[in-house]
């Protein structure tokens, strides 16, 4: 399939500016006419749902959980980046632009990326209308604090909640407009299917999670917002409900699914403690702004961290990179995580973990300056291990946290299904192979508050749409589809329960397509995930019934779409054969074990196409033009 | 450790609830009372037996999805914590743990210990936002808040929204969360050009919802996992008092 990005010709600064201009717009009177599916209500959902329906769309709104105040966007603790220069540090739309291009590994375009940093600015400036209690200084105006793969201070922040207050102003903002009667909310439903009629997103099936009911909607366009394919690893940052199965079945129903193998590993996250254990913890990685990573120089050393000597503790991060040293993007300090683990010297009873020691940012800020800054975050470390981290480094290791692939999209965020949007992080647009601290948060606002509320009226007005039913064949067909599949789920009594499966699941990911892949490993994974899943049709235990409130089957039926996907994704990473941002292959580093990337072969997004089920999916390739940012290599030294 | 639960098993609001009591063996102290929930479900499940459904998303402490009474206490004695949160070397060795919904008559019971609370969402859209449509505001810079009021406003809408205060409320009021939303905006001037007309819409739909009122016993704050205050329910109080004055026919219309 030829991919048209739909990129607009001028120069970068411009492209935004005069294509907002010249897409069409649909009259006041005649925005009512139209109706928009939401699916999910994170960031991008909650700003796309309560920002279409201030326009005057009727829009109708679906989430997985009780309310749509619970999405995972909630949990970003550390902030959201903007180029608003208040810190007058040299900061700029250019640099926050470049920063990302460079952050992500030079692999996301350069149209989405620069307005990406231009809408930043004014998602600060809306958050503060809506009453986002951001941090502030003494004389009232807005705290910065940095952030990895930055050397400029343009991270605002809510405390160690930025993710809250954010979601929480989008919702707000939707809840007002379910007040006035603008949008319809859906919680406790779930999305089984894309209905595409004559070659056009025109509604979705439903399962609603109270009744057990399958219910059809129709509409003008649809907008997935639903978040990243992180739990395909079992164990990670994401919420327990955070699935792939919205994004999967769109997949299935005719949308590209881009660059699946760029998936970001967290450096801050609380270390593993036990085989049941059912997610991993995040701690922001603002703590690395004051915090110091170090390991024992010796191997295996056994003393407690406050009886080794400074001359014999290895900070490594400041040691091989002076520049950036704790503050390297997320990858670099994950791998380097790892490296020294694989050393021998990582720390604790697994001995998968690094110390981050505050014991400097202690002797000059005190106990109360660091724990105004994060004392939420050391409360959170407490709670979990029983540790405190006022008297003794906290131990992290990474873990799965973020998905830098998604759906394709072209500029203006539509799939290759005509109608059908994607947001927020389950697109594949701006990230490129690594997504910067900070910038999650900005680009599914961006997405949702400045972006489809243009595109999307552009669509409307140059597209006919005919009026549709849900009593229309193909909706009834989708229906049966996901009924015959729920069925299949509850039919096998095997003796294995879902989470056997998915933990196992999660296992073949971790090891072989985790943060460092090989060929080797690759097609072990490849060999065993089709195995898995053909034992999870044959051994699944499923119990209740399909007319109920049943959290089984509902996690039943994501596990069996992360079987499938875990494969496209495996597939991805296994043709990928450079090393770039999040995607670290053994057989392309440098002689010092950095990442190398293949820009002679590989300066393209790989979108896969579905091809029927046990049907390998097909490769199209968008190449990626640089006109504004020069192909370097990425060095943080 | 080993422990036996006592859970809250009940088939929809309709329906009578009963206790049903499950041993739980070999688990690690370092597990939250969820993940050892976990592995009562699929000890369960091993055995036939339908799991028992509870409330939980995010396991950290924020989403505000995870509910439960554990012995007697909204989300458990630690303070400051939510059920997910709470960890078991808290517990002893061979305890019974008795884990129930939280209650209240505007919290319906959906299966087990999972409840509705979208009255919460509905009493956020009685008024608990700034009205102002994207685009429409001005430089984030231009009105400078000081820094005090800026953290007060963040102390209230630190709120998860997860009703325990309503579950510990001896009149299941839902005045703590009420108040810390009111209390937020009021905050900020951002919020409060549409602070007194908020305080008097939101008051009005918790009566609406069957919420009952505050008699001042503050279980709510003890069990409140975020430690919000209530001192927001006494400010809410004073600014719906000089609201009525004021405004009385925004409330209750011009005739009343």
């Amino acid at each position: 399939m030829t991919l048209d990005s739909k990129i607009p010709s001028g120069p970068i600064e411009e492209k935004w500016t005069r294509y907002q201009r010249e897409l069409k717009l649909v009259n006041p009177a005649n925005k009512r006419k139209f109706t928009v599916i939401v699916v999910g209500t994170g960031l991008a959902g909650g700003s796309a749902a309560a920002t279409l329906a201030e326009l005057g769309y009727n829009v109708k709104s679906f989430c997985v959980q009780d309310s749509p105040r619970r999405a995972h966007s909630i949990a970003a603790q550390g902030g959201i980046n903007a180029a608003k220069n208040y810190r007058n540090d040299g900061d700029s739309v250019y640099r926050l632009f470049y920063d990302t291009m460079k952050g992500g590994d030079f692999r996301a375009r350069e149209a989405n990326v620069y307005r990406l940093a231009e809408n930043s600015n004014r998602i600060i400036d809306q958050c503060v209308a809506q009453g986002v209690p951001f941090g502030r200084e003494y004389g009232g105006q807005l705290d910065n604090r940095s952030f990895g793969g930055a050397q400029v201070s343009r991270t605002f922040y809510a405390r160690g909640q930025t993710g809250q207050q954010l979601l929480l102003g989008a919702y707000q903002a939707m809840m007002r407009q379910v007040a006035a009667g603008r949008i319809e909310m859906h919680p406790r439903c779930e999305m089984l299917d894309l209905v595409v009629i004559d070659g056009k997103a025109r509604g979705i099936v439903v399962r609603n999670l109270v009744t057990g009911a399958l219910e059809t909607h129709a509409a003008d366009a649809v907008c997935l917002c639903t978040g990243g394919y992180g739990n395909v690893y079992y164990l990670s940052t994401n919420a327990q409900s955070s699935n792939v199965t919205a994004a999967f079945r769109a997949y299935k129903r005719g949308a590209l699914f881009a660059n699946p193998c760029y998936t970001q590993i967290h450096p801050t996250c609380i270390p593993r403690h036990g085989d049941l254990q059912s997610k991993l913890t995040l701690m922001s990685e603002s703590l690395r702004n004051d915090g110091r990573i170090w390991v024992p120089r010796k191997k295996g050393d056994a003393r407690a961290p406050q009886d080794i000597p400074e001359s014999e503790r290895y900070y490594y991060l400041e040691e091989k990179y002076p520049s950036f040293g704790n503050l390297v993007p997320r990858d670099v300090a994950s791998r380097n995580a790892k490296q020294v683990c694989d050393a021998g010297m990582g720390v604790g009873d697994t001995k998968l973990a690094v110390y981050l020691d505050f014991a400097d940012a202690i002797r000059r800020m005190g106990v109360s300056g660091v724990s105004a800054k994060y004392g939420n975050l050391f409360q959170m470390y407490e709670k979990i291990t029983g540790e405190d981290p006022y008297r003794q480094p906290m131990r992290i290791f990474p873990a799965i946290h973020y998905t830098m692939g998604g759906l394709w999209v072209d500029y203006n965020l539509m799939s290759t299904i005509p109608g059908c949007f994607v947001l927020g992080e389950a697109n594949f647009s701006d990230h490129g192979a690594n997504r910067l601290g900070a910038s999650a948060l900005m680009q599914g606002l961006s997405d949702g508050y400045f972006v489809i509320p243009y595109t999307l009226g552009g669509y409307f007005a140059s597209t006919a749409l005919p009026k549709v039913s849900t009593d229309a064949s193909e909706f009834r067909a989708c229906v049966q589809q996901a009924d015959e599949k729920i069925g299949k789920l509850l039919s096998v009594k095997g003796h294995r329960t879902v989470r056997e499966f998915h933990r196992a699941l999660g296992n073949i990911m971790w090891e072989n397509v985790g943060m460092a892949r090989s060929k080797a490993s690759l097609e072990k994974a490849l060999a065993e995930i089709p195995a898995l899943r053909d034992e999870f049709w044959h051994d699944v235990n499923v119990l209740g019934d399909a007319q109920s409130f049943n959290q089984n089957l509902e996690s039943a039926g994501r596990v069996a779409d992360f079987l499938e996907f875990a494969e496209v994704l495996a597939l991805d990473a296994l043709h990928r054969e450079e090393s770039c941002g999040g995607h670290f292959r053994e057989e392309s580093q440098t002689p010092e074990g950095e990442a190398k990337r293949d820009d002679e072969k590989f300066c393209y997004v790989g979108a896969w196409e579905y091809r029927g089920d046990g049907v390998k999916p097909e490769l199209s390739k968008e190449p990626l033009a640089f006109e504004n940012v020069h192909l370097a290599t990425r060095s943080y030294k | 450790m080993n422990v036996t639960v006592k859970m809250w098993r009940q088939k929809d609001a309709a329906s009578k609830g009963h206790f049903e009591t499950c041993e739980v063996k070999d688990i690690s102290p370092d597990m939250s009372l969820l993940e050892m929930l976990d592995v009562m479900n699929e000890t369960r499940m091993k055995r036939g037996e339908e799991p028992i459904a509870f409330d939980h998303d995010c396991r950290e402490g924020i989403c505000g999805t995870c509910s439960l009474v554990i012995d007697g206490v909204p989300h458990g004695r630690d303070h400051g914590t939510t059920t997910c949160q709470l960890h078991m070397r808290l517990f002893k060795d061979g305890a019974t743990i008795t884990v129930e919904p939280f209650r209240s008559a505007a919290f319906p019971i959906v299966r087990d210990c999972v409840i509705d609370r979208g009255a919460l969402d509905r009493l956020i859209q009685a008024g608990g936002y700034v009205s102002v449509n994207t685009g429409a505001a001005p430089d984030a810079a231009v009105t400078p808040v000081p820094k005090d009021e800026a953290d007060r406003a963040f102390d209230a809408a630190a709120c998860i929204g997860c009703g325990a205060c309503v579950a510990a409320c001896p009149n299941a009021s839902a005045m703590l969360f009420t108040s810390a939303k009111v209390g937020h905006l009021a905050s900020l001037p951002q919020g409060r050009v549409e602070a007194d007309r908020r305080v008097l819409s939101m008051v009005k739909q918790m009566d609406k919802e069957g919420f009952g009122n505050c008699t001042n016993v503050r279980a709510c704050e003890a069990a409140c996992p975020k430690n919000i205050s209530t001192r927001n329910i006494a400010q809410m109080n004073r600014h719906y008092l000089k609201a009525t004055l004021l405004h009385a026919e925004k409330v209750y219309g011009a005739n009343d």
